[in-house]
This record gives structure tokens, sequence and C-alpha cells, in this order.
């Protein structure tokens, strides 16, 4: 036996009891979901990209496509994009429940993601994602209660020259201090995307 | 050395048509469409362009090992998804210079056959992305992509695919897998992409800044690119320094730089930050082991750093100084690496669970000594038994920590405590639910 009583967990580890234990959750069906016809017309688009028999090659875009309109992916939103790629519910569920990211519930309006792998950790992430808790009163993976924001960790954001970075929705906000937090945030709820300060907006102003 | 890659990234609307048309472009394109596929393979072959994403394959092989019999379509994917923790070169490349990257898959589509070429680009690069798209439409507005180019009956699109957040997708299979429309996880190999790769069809993935090279090459030679770094390491190459350096950022540099003089030369990383003693180097991206201060006079080659005991990977050069607890980034990396494995090879979505969770013990002061060891017997058994790098990736960081700071787990075990709590991390922290 490979685990004897040299080899033994400890026995406060929770590992073996949780682990083990399915997380899968199915998705809330949501509001009754339709694309736009704008929706659709993109969409087509896209798939032209591909050849004809490879239409589950848009599947990616044709769920960014309902998050974009609803905000998160509900099992209606699933069925639509099934519909839409002439695929099963199950193979989008399959592909929402894998990548990070696609929301399977709501979330804010402003969604900060804090890079916390270690070139933005060597940098203060860490302190960041702690000033950031403060400021809004929610851990990460929480919303606001008003559902003006979101706060998540995330895997490493690949701009790890300007660290620590915070992804805002689609757009990055870089070299942020922990005691910038506070700044971040009343500069998004004051201005939205236009309070960013992130280098990458200011390319060509340089 | 004059830049080659990265001459104008900061000069304003350095990144548009015009302003790579004024500088000559697309007239590599022009010149390898006037020779035959095979004889672009050869020049590819004789320069010695090794792939920048990680493994360093030579890429006129590869171009060479696809399958052109075939009458399937043939495909170039340039893999944009990067990834790999301390790496941000190609996202430099794509937002400030996109059409060398265009023409790079262009001539890359000539050799091989192909009409289409895809860019797998991360989803979180939506402000690059938005890059791309606008130039493509400029590009082929053109007549640098589309019907006929230049007149030779060469047809070719070039298409953006934006993927959703996966570090697993940056695996070639696992990029074609996503591309596909499914779960980015890797295909057992053989058949390789050359033989059947996206759509089953022959398939060449070839990372953002190997394509960047290749006109350079065709428009100055393969002798002049070879001559440029020291030999089987020819071409400009990209690094990436993050961590505590002064100067964190992406430069160019022949690769008979040494890692010394990119962590300390002025012109480079300008050393440590708050002149601190450095501790520990990772040279190539998170996966790969760590150098210690006395390695650093290598050259910052493939075979440079292989010849140190590490790899240059993707050049992404994380520095850590004297204050960088290493049981601590450790466990960060193992964190990332539980997060991303994609779950299809046991020992790798097992293990890299249990060496987290044994790192967070030992970090946190409830480890014992007898952990260490189980840390090593946990990694050796990931290490070489899943279908992709990802398991070896995921064991590295364990494996060269213990084997180089071992006195440090020893310490934290016996003190119970972290015995480096650095002032730039929190205090306590709460990792959410993953």
């Amino acid at each position: 036996m490979w685990i004897d009583d040299t080899m033994s967990f400890h026995p406060l580890m929770d590992y073996g009891r949780a682990h083990h234990q399915s997380s899968r959750s199915m998705a809330d069906e949501g509001p009754a979901f339709e694309y736009t016809a704008e929706a659709l017309a993109t969409l087509e688009d896209i798939c032209s990209r591909y050849p004809a028999e490879q239409r589950k090659s848009a599947i990616l875009a044709a769920i960014y496509l309902a998050q974009r309109q609803q905000g998160y992916i509900s099992r209606n939103a699933m069925k639509a994009v099934a519909a839409a790629i002439r695929c099963t519910t199950a193979d989008v569920e399959d592909v929402v429940s894998f990548y990070t990211m696609f929301y399977q519930r709501p979330v804010g309006r402003h969604v900060l993601q804090v890079c916390r792998t270690l070139s933005c950790a060597l940098n203060g992430a860490e302190r960041v994602t702690a000033e950031l808790q403060a400021v809004l009163g929610i851990a990460p993976g929480q919303t606001t209660a008003d559902g003006e924001f979101s706060l998540f960790e995330v895997e490493c954001l690949g701009a790890c020259d300007r660290a620590p970075v915070v992804g805002v929705n689609d757009h990055w906000h870089e070299c942020q201090k922990p005691e910038d937090a506070r700044a971040l945030v009343d500069g998004l709820k004051a201005h939205g995307a236009a309070g960013l300060t992130g280098c990458h907006l200011h390319v060509e102003k340089a | 050395m004059d830049l080659v890659l990265t001459p104008h990234v900061k000069t304003p609307n350095g990144f548009t048509l015009d302003f790579y048309t004024k500088q000559g472009g697309y007239e590599a394109l022009r010149k390898a469409l006037a020779m035959t596929p095979d004889a672009v393979v050869d020049i590819v072959k004789a320069s010695g362009l090794r792939g920048r994403g990680g493994a360093g394959f030579p890429t006129g092989v590869k171009w060479q090992f696809v399958d052109k019999k075939s009458p399937k379509p043939k495909y170039i994917c340039c893999n944009a998804d990067e990834s790999e923790p301390g790496t941000f070169k190609d996202h430099v490349l794509m937002e400030r210079n996109p059409h060398l990257l265009f023409e790079g898959c262009l001539i890359a589509c000539h050799a091989i056959g192909a009409k289409v070429a895809y860019i797998y680009i991360r989803g979180e690069f939506y402000h690059v992305q938005e890059v791309l798209e606008a130039e493509l439409a400029k590009a082929r507005a053109a007549g640098f992509i589309g019907k006929n180019i230049f007149g030779t009956g060469f047809d070719c699109e070039i298409y953006v695919h934006r993927g959703a957040g996966a570090y697993e997708a940056g695996e070639e299979t696992a990029l074609i897998e996503s591309l596909e429309g499914k779960r980015a996880q890797p295909r057992l190999k053989p058949p390789f992409p050359a033989i059947a790769g996206l759509y089953g069809c022959p398939t060449a993935v070839n990372n953002v800044e190997t394509l960047c090279n290749v006109p350079p090459i065709i428009t100055n030679g393969p002798e002049w690119f070879a001559a440029l770094g020291p030999e089987k390491n020819g071409g400009p190459k990209l690094y990436c320094l993050s961590g505590h350096v002064k100067k964190p950022g992406t430069y160019e540099a022949p690769m008979h730089v040494t890692m010394r003089e990119l962590i300390y030369d002025p012109k480079y990383g300008g050393g440590i930050r708050g002149d601190r003693k450095l501790k520990a180097v990772i040279p190539g991206g998170s996966s790969v082991p760590i150098l210690l201060p006395h390695q650093l006079d290598i050259p910052a080659s493939f075979d440079g750093v292989a010849s140190a005991g590490s790899m240059l990977g993707s050049a992404g050069i994380i520095v850590m100084d004297e204050t960088t607890c290493m049981v601590w980034a450790a466990e960060n990396l193992l964190y990332f690496y539980k997060h991303e494995s994609c779950g299809k090879c046991t020992p790798c979505r097992e293990g890299g669970a249990w060496l987290h969770n044994l790192l967070g013990r030992i970090e946190r002061g409830e480890g014992h000594m007898k952990d260490i060891d189980l840390l090593l017997s946990v990694a050796n058994n990931i290490m070489g038994k899943t279908l992709c790098a990802f398991g070896d990736a995921a064991a590295t960081p364990v494996l060269t920590t213990v084997q180089l700071f071992r006195e440090e787990y020893e310490a934290h075990v016996r003190e119970g405590r972290c015995t480096l709590p650095a002032d730039w991390r929190a205090a306590s922290r709460t990792l959410a639910a993953h």
C-alpha cells in the first residue's frame, strides 16, 4: 500500500473530504433568453470564418455574445447558444463550465479581477486584493449588494511588467498600488471605464 | 544590434498599416510569394529559427513535417494564447506590430500550402484583439489578405479567434481542441498536428514571436538571421523581465546576452529593486527550474540556459529578491497549476491539488518534516506521467524549490510559521473558493 505510516497525510487536512464530492452545479434557468437580431448577424459573420461543417468552432463567440447581452450564462442562454450553434445544451454547458471568462451567475457592472500569480504577487497583489476587499466590503468571488462591483482573483493576465494588474471588464488597469484601491473604485463609480488609467489605454498619448 | 521585432513599439501610430508599409512592410511576403513553398521552408530551416513559445523546436522542420500530399486543407494556427506566468512579449508584438505577425502568418501559409490562418488569442487580451481586428480589416482592404494577393493567385485569409480563459489552451493540441469549440484539453500524440491537427487536417501551430521572425528572415536571408546569435540560437529574442527588478518590461536582444546582463544592465532590468540581494531567478516562465545568483553568467539562449540545468522556455524571467519566501512562491505557483489543470490526466489533476495543499500547510506553519519528502514523492509521480507538458510544469516549482531551498522548508516546519513574511504580502489572506 502506498499510503502507510511514513506517508500519511495530515489528519487535519480537509482535502480528502471535500475534494471527492462533486462540485457540479446546474446553471440557473434564468429569464427567457433570445439573441438580438444584431447578435445573430454578428454570430453568422463569425461562423463564416470556419468551414461550414465546423460551426461549433464559433461556440466561444456565441457564448460571449450571450454573456454580453445578459451579463451571465443562464440555462436558457445555453439553450439559445445550442440552437444557434446547432449542438446540444450539454455541449454548451461543457464549454461554459471549463473556461474562466464565462460567468454562470450574475456579476456586477464592474468586474474587478486582480491577478494573483507570482509576478503580480511579488509586487503586492495580495495587498491590492485585501484593500479592494476592505473598500468594497466583499470577499473575492462576491458581488456588492448594489450590483456595481464584483471582485475576483484571477491567474496571470500576461502584463507582469506592469504588476500588479487588475482586469476591469475587458480592460486592464495596470501598476495598481494597494493605497490606490479607493481611487480605482471611486473612479469607476464616477466615470465608468473612462476612470481607468491603465497604461495600455494611453500609449498613443506618450 | 538594431532592433528587428520591436523598433517602433514606442512610436506613435507605429502599429498602423500606413506606418508598416512605409517601412517596407509586406515586401517580404511579395518576395516569398515569388518563391516555391519548399524554397521558403528551406530558407526558414537554414536560418535555424527555433520556436519562441517554449519548446524551441526548429520552425522549418515543423513546417516540413506538414503533410503536403494530403488532399485535406492545411492550416496555420498562431498561438497567441500567451498565458505562461511571467510572459508578456507576444502581447507587445500584437498590440504594437500586428502587421509583422500578419505577414508572418501569410508567408507561413504559403510555405505549408494553407489558405487560412487562425490567430488564437487569449480572451483576456480583448483590447489587443481590437487592434488586431482593426488592422486586419485595413490589410484586407489594401489587398495584402484575401484573394489573389499581389496578383500571384495566392488566396489567404487570417481570422482572429478569441479564447475564454484557459492556460491549457496554450498547449498546441489543446489549442486546436479549443478552436474546434471544445474544452481546451490536450490530445494524445501521435498523430502530431502536422498530420492530423485542426479538423483532422495537417496543421502547423506557431507562436506569435516565431511567426514575427519569418518576414525578416525572408528579407535579410537565413545567414543574417543565424549570425545574430550564438550557434543554433540565431535571431533576435524578446525577453520578459518581471518581479523585483528596477525596470520590468519586454526587451529585445540577441541570445548572446547573458542572464546577468538582462537583470543588472541599465539597458535592461537595471538591477534589483531597492538594491536588495538577488535570491532566485525563474528564467523561462513559471514552469522551469530556478537559477541561483551564481549561475547567471550564461547566455540567455535555448542552449545556454539548458546548460545551467533550466530552460529558456518562453523567456519570461521572474526575478525574486532576498525578501521572497520560496515556500510561499511555490505555493503561489501551485495554486496556479491546480486552478489551471484541464483535468484530463489524473496525476496532474489530483497531484497538483495535493501539492498545493501540502505547500499551504507548510507555509501556514502546520507542516511536518515528512511533508517535504511527500512533496517530492507527489511531484515525481506527476513528472513525465501526463499527456502534455503541464504535469511537468506543475511539478517543477516544487522540485526546484525543495532541492535548492530545503532549509527554508525545514525552518517553516521547525518554527511553525513562515520565516520570511515580506511586507509586500498581505498579513492574512482569503483565497476565493475556486
